[in-house]
């Protein structure tokens, strides 16, 4: 079906603008109707989101398929170029998918229910929309501008969440925003720099993903290459967010509504380590090589210092908020390496951390839903309580504690692994050393997530909640997390599923690097 | 084409697998690898497993979560066999997270009360602790093969090949030897990372037996044996003198030993053998006896699952579910005949009485120890075997003899049963609790005669020991009635006086309470060496505690500091901007400096709703910096 393969991925990205649109249009207070838009909009996104994965050619994961390349901006030679492969499909796919299960979740979790500030789904879809957008394996850097739109964001936590949703809204943009613009002075940079191909792009000066890292930085000194490299690492970093510029995450998380913490950790965090292995890594292979040590370093300081801060906190929701500064740790070590395993247990780990953060900061969600806190000292008993929540909390913290069998695991172990053995010129000893320490991280991790286990779930029922009114796990619950937990196991006992899918593209971009950085 | 040397078709490994992921354009593998010692391994687990499950029955019947025990004991079983059958290291790693999972599952299976939680995450995190030497040296495993072949792999037999090549470095056969070793001393209760095992005690009983005793905590010792070449090699275990695999193995020994003396409950002591028992594996493996070493993994899971499932027994049937030797049980003799002599067997089996199971297997650890280089392990040995003599006839006089001491009812894990069946006294244990012991202690009786060289049977080095991808230098040793003698004597010694101390009470009685120097040395063993001081207080305290808290700090006050800083600078640039440059430079110059206070004070409040100005400003002023910068860089 030609409609489809040019039309396929246009869809998936404007058809939640749509829905965006006619939410909108709907009054607030029909409720019904807001609920119903949200759910179909999503429930096609996702349609189409299958059938771009049912039509996927899984034999050529490293060619560029469902591709549209047509002229936008003739004047700067900027295009509409959209395309999908094994590197992007995995979280094209994991967008849709989640988006789906946090209007099915939000059907009974209506934030402050009738609550005339409650939009809750207003910025949802368009903000689905925007990722898809950079997650097109050869999208315009300009159409960065359009993610990096600070309204949904901020109105996201600002209208919903904490206490201190201010401050925490603020903090968000103003990173984002910082890095943004860093980000989009080294576009600009390439763009006049760097010297593509003029048969692939048209012109000499290109914002094509694919044209400027088929040159790989040809025609750039090495300190230009530097500097550009780190003005896209910063506006990288700050998304994914490594140490230290996380502190916005913990403070987005603690004040937004349940959803948008799941829709931030599982989908938004993603865009900066997605950016590194998408743009910055091949685009810039020789800058990301001499840069490589200090983000490795970065990594495992992540990994350490997120877990500390996981262990002195006290509130539940902020503890899960800091174990992502650790698991994107992880995922950041892998990239480090710029070895094939190292990046395909990066995008396995973003999978992974997607789903397993996600189904924690839901569980934290339901928990908060029947007790109104999240404050350790309140806790206990869960399981006396709500056993099946209790243990499906469980069994998220195994996950997220990396316990093989469980996707967890295969995004943690490859890119420890990987750290052994560097790609060739970096340093042995120092990503052996990143290495043991990324290992010893895995014990913290086993420590705060089993101890947040012990607090919430074990034990008996504080006095004050021995007669609170406790619904365990729901239908609209179990409805929104079955897939979720099912994914965690099925990715977790046959990793392949997802391995194989990554392998080729990323075996093809290790190779173009290497050929420029030499091996 | 992974088997290049060929002998004897009989042993030959049967090997099957199936791509299971697939990373840097190459497939790794899921698979199963069955030669002897993975069956000798199906055999222990599988059978113990069985015992245990038709022992829980009657043991954890009214259970308040009888399901989840049963559904936690199962997949312990399918996890252990996982672990059992891989056939590469990682699947071996998979299975090894798994039993950990399922042994802090049961150990909290009680997790009301915070003692049992507590006790299931220090498990948890011990072996955790030591799985940093597994991930590491799984990975290094990889590594070894690569080098050796150029193509990496996890493949057990390409690993044992690859380290017996010759082609590898050594120091990179060192680093992965010691790295697994690690592992080998948080799964298997060696020190100094043993003082979970105790504490692990905490859940059921027949749990004990089946994790804690019999197979999870073999698993390091089955890694061990599984790697032996890695560990032949790296740790130059041929070469005699000294290693770290004989030395933590050799100081477990007498450590835990040390421990059960001062122990009053039976299920610590019996714990604290285990960790013991284990060091004689581990040493057995340092030393180069090898079959010794797995031989004595297979006997210790019937003797040791024979004593604990009779622990259990006692505490169901005679003293109330407590397991205080001092305090509830005494003369339980009379009451509990089969318990009774299903534990002295089990007893004997463990102290290396002649002709039973321990006696076989033991011994040749120490004979293989004297006949290699290791002449000083076989004395740690036998003074090992001086101690367990001693520490289980102490066990039994005070659970078996002298006065009943048991009183009312004692709350313990699982006191509903107690309330239910209205025990009025000690009595005998039902069949269902009972016929697993006799089978036990059968297998106690009997599983030493698989090898007993001194009546020329070796059917278990013939059964069980690799023939391929093997060291080929390893020590078998003759049976000698010597060694055999000594063995007997020491183990009599043992006996003896334990015996005189309390029997006729013809030692001296309560030293501690009169010899200072005596006294010290019982409160550093019932402090446990002060270890548990160190982890719990030292290590996971600080880290729990000041560290994570002044991480924390720096968090809170350091970078977002910075941040706010920032922000409150922008924030007074921009001020300055508008009401010093703008309004009074700029407009001043127009409209002269008759500006109301109350502008600058609305346009103030301006500034002061809505930040984003500053974020702009910053942004620009970055914008511009940056640019500036790749222009000067141009």
């Amino acid at each position: 079906m030609d409609w489809f393969d040019s039309w396929g991925l246009t869809l998936v990205v404007f058809l939640p603008v749509v829905g965006m649109a006619l939410v909108l249009l709907t009054p607030r207070d029909d409720e019904r109707s807001l609920k119903g838009i949200a759910l179909a909009t999503t429930l096609a996104t996702l349609g189409v989101a299958v059938g771009v994965l049912a039509k996927f050619d899984y034999d050529a994961t490293s060619k560029l398929q469902f591709e549209v390349n047509k002229s936008w901006i003739e004047v700067i030679n900027s295009n509409y170029h959209v395309a999908v492969d094994g590197i992007s499909l995995p979280l094209l796919a994991l967008s849709a998918f989640i988006s789906v299960l946090c209007v099915v979740y939000s059907w009974n979790h209506w934030p402050e229910p009738h609550n005339p500030e409650g939009l809750p789904r207003v910025d949802s879809p368009a903000r689905d929309g925007d990722e898809r957008h950079v997650r097109r394996a050869g999208p315009d850097p300009l159409l960065h501008l359009l993610r990096d739109r600070p309204a949904p964001d901020v109105l996201h936590d600002r209208r919903l969440g904490g206490p201190n949703r201010e401050y925490a809204s603020i903090k968000f943009f103003l990173f984002t925003l910082f890095g943004s613009a860093l980000m989009l002075l080294g576009f600009l940079a390439l763009y006049f720099k760097v010297d593509v191909d003029p048969s692939m792009a048209g012109m000499q000066h290109s914002f094509d993903i694919v044209a400027l890292a088929a040159a790989g930085g040809s025609g750039l000194v090495h300190g230009t290459q530097l500097l550009i490299f780190g003005g896209l690492f910063l506006g990288f970093a700050i998304k994914v967010p490594m140490f230290p510029f996380h502190t916005w995450l913990p403070d987005a998380h603690t004040e937004a509504p349940t959803v948008g913490s799941v829709l931030l950790a599982a989908i938004l965090l993603k865009l900066g380590t997605y950016g590194f292995v998408r743009i910055a890594l091949p685009i810039l292979p020789e800058a990301a090589k001499s840069w490589a040590w200090f983000i490795g370093l970065l990594s495992v300081i992540g990994i350490i210092y997120g877990a500390l801060g996981c262990l002195a906190q006290t509130d539940m929701k902020r503890l899960i908020a800091f174990s992502s500064v650790a698991h994107m740790g992880f995922v950041m070590l892998g990239i480090s390496t710029m070895t094939d395993f190292g990046i395909n247990a990066a995008i396995f780990g973003m999978v992974a951390h997607g789903l397993i953060t996600g189904m924690l900061f839901f569980v934290a969600g339901s928990i908060q839903h029947n007790l109104h806190t999240r404050e350790f000292s309140r806790l206990g008993g869960l399981l006396l309580q709500a056993p099946r929540m209790g243990w499906i909390l469980g069994f998220c913290a195994m996950a997220s504690l990396g316990l093989p069998g469980l996707a967890g695991f295969w995004g943690e172990f490859p890119a420890i692994m990987s750290a052994f053995s560097p790609a060739n010129g970096l340093s042995e000893v120092t990503f052996r050393t990143y290495m043991v320490i990324a290992a010893v991280g895995t014990v913290l991790a086993a420590g705060y997530l089993l101890w947040m286990l012990q607090r919430v779930a074990f034990g008996t029922v504080k006095d004050e909640f021995k007669d609170a009114d406790i619904h365990d796990v729901s239908t609209t619950e179990w409805i929104a997390w079955t897939p979720i937990l099912v994914l965690i196991v099925v990715l977790g006992v046959y990793p392949n599923l997802l391995f194989k899918i990554t392998d080729g593209a990323v075996v093809q971009m290790t190779d173009a690097m290497t050929k420029v950085i030499g091996g | 084409m992974r088997l290049p040397t060929r002998r004897s078709p009989a042993v030959q490994p049967v090997l099957h697998g199936a791509t299971w992921w697939t990373n840097g354009g190459f497939d790794l593998r899921v698979g199963v690898q069955i030669d002897g010692l993975a069956v000798m391994m199906m055999f222990v687990v599988t059978t113990i497993s069985l015992l245990v499950h038709v022992y829980s029955t009657e043991y954890m019947r009214d259970d308040r979560r009888y399901t989840h025990y049963f559904a936690a004991l199962n997949l312990f079983t399918a996890s252990m066999l996982l672990l059992v059958v891989a056939d590469n290291t990682l699947q071996l790693l998979v299975g090894w997270e798994l039993v950990g999972l399922c042994s802090f599952l049961l150990i909290g299976h009680w997790w009301e009360e915070k003692p049992n939680g507590d006790a299931a995450l220090k498990a948890f995190f011990t072996t955790r602790t030591g799985d940093i030497g597994l991930l590491t040296g799984v990975i290094m495993t990889f590594f070894v093969v690569e080098r050796a072949t150029g193509q990496g792999s996890f493949d057990i037999m390409a690993v044992n090949e690859a380290a017996l090549s010759g082609k590898v470095g050594h120091t990179l056969l060192m680093m992965t030897a010691l790295a697994l070793l690690l592992a080998i001393i948080g799964k298997s209760g060696q020190f100094p990372l043993h003082t979970w095992l105790p504490d692990a005690m905490a859940g059921p009983t027949p749990v004990s037996a089946l994790i804690h005793a019999a197979t999870m905590v073999v698993a390091g010792v089955y890694l061990g044996a599984r790697l032996y070449p890695v560990f032949y090699e790296g740790l130059n275990i041929g070469g005699g003198g000294i290693n770290a695999m004989a030395a933590i193995g050799g100081t477990t020994v007498i450590i835990g030993a040390a421990l059960a003396f001062v122990q009053d409950d039976i299920k610590k002591v019996l714990a604290y053998s285990t960790i013991s028992q284990l060091g004689y594996m581990v040493m057995g493996l340092g030393v180069g006896a090898w079959t010794a070493a797995t031989f004595h993994l297979f006997t210790h899971a019937f003797f040791k699952a024979n004593l604990f499932l009779g622990s259990g027994s006692v505490a169901h049937s005679g003293s109330h579910h407590s397991f205080d030797m001092k305090k509830s049980m005494g003369g339980l003799k009379k009451y509990m005949p089969q318990t009774y002599w299903t534990f002295v067997i089990g007893t004997l089996a463990l102290t290396g009485f002649p002709m039973l199971a321990g006696f076989f297997s033991k011994d040749e650890i120490l004979a293989t120890a004297g006949e290699s280089d290791y002449q000083f392990f076989k004395y740690v040995g036998l003074a090992g075997a001086v101690m367990t003599a001693a520490y289980m006839v102490r066990c039994i006089y005070l659970t078996f003899f002298g006065e009943y001491r048991g009183g009312q009812p004692d709350v313990h894990g699982d006191d509903a049963h107690a309330v239910e069946h209205g025990h009025d006294g000690p009595h005998e244990s039902p069949r269902l609790i009972t016929g697993p012991l006799w089978v036990l202690s059968g297998f106690s009786i009997l599983a030493g005669y698989l090898n007993a060289p001194a009546f020329g049977i070796e059917k278990f080095k013939e059964w069980f020991e690799p023939r391929v991808a093997f060291p080929e230098t390893l020590i078998h040793p003759e049976f000698k009635m010597a060694d055999a003698a000594t063995a007997v004597v020491v183990v009599l010694i043992g006996y003896a006086l334990a015996y005189a101390y309390y029997w006729p009470k013809v030692l001296p009685q309560n030293l501690s309470e009169r010899n200072g120097l005596a006294r010290a040395g019982k409160t550093f063993l019932v402090n446990k060496y002060y270890l548990d001081h160190l982890y719990t207080n030292v290590v996971v305290g600080g880290i729990k505690g000041p560290v994570a808290r002044a991480a924390y700090w720096v968090n809170q006050n350091v970078i977002d500091g910075v941040l706010n800083g920032v922000g409150r600078g922008a924030r007074v640039a921009g001020k300055f901007t508008y009401a010093v440059i703008d309004q009074k430079g700029v407009d001043g110059a127009i409209n002269g400096i008759a500006v109301g206070t109350g502008e600058i004070g609305d346009a103030t409040r301006k500034l002061q709703t809505g930040r984003l100005q500053f974020y702009a400003l910053m942004l620009f002023i970055c914008v511009g910096l940056f640019g500036l910068a790749l222009w000067l860089g141009h």
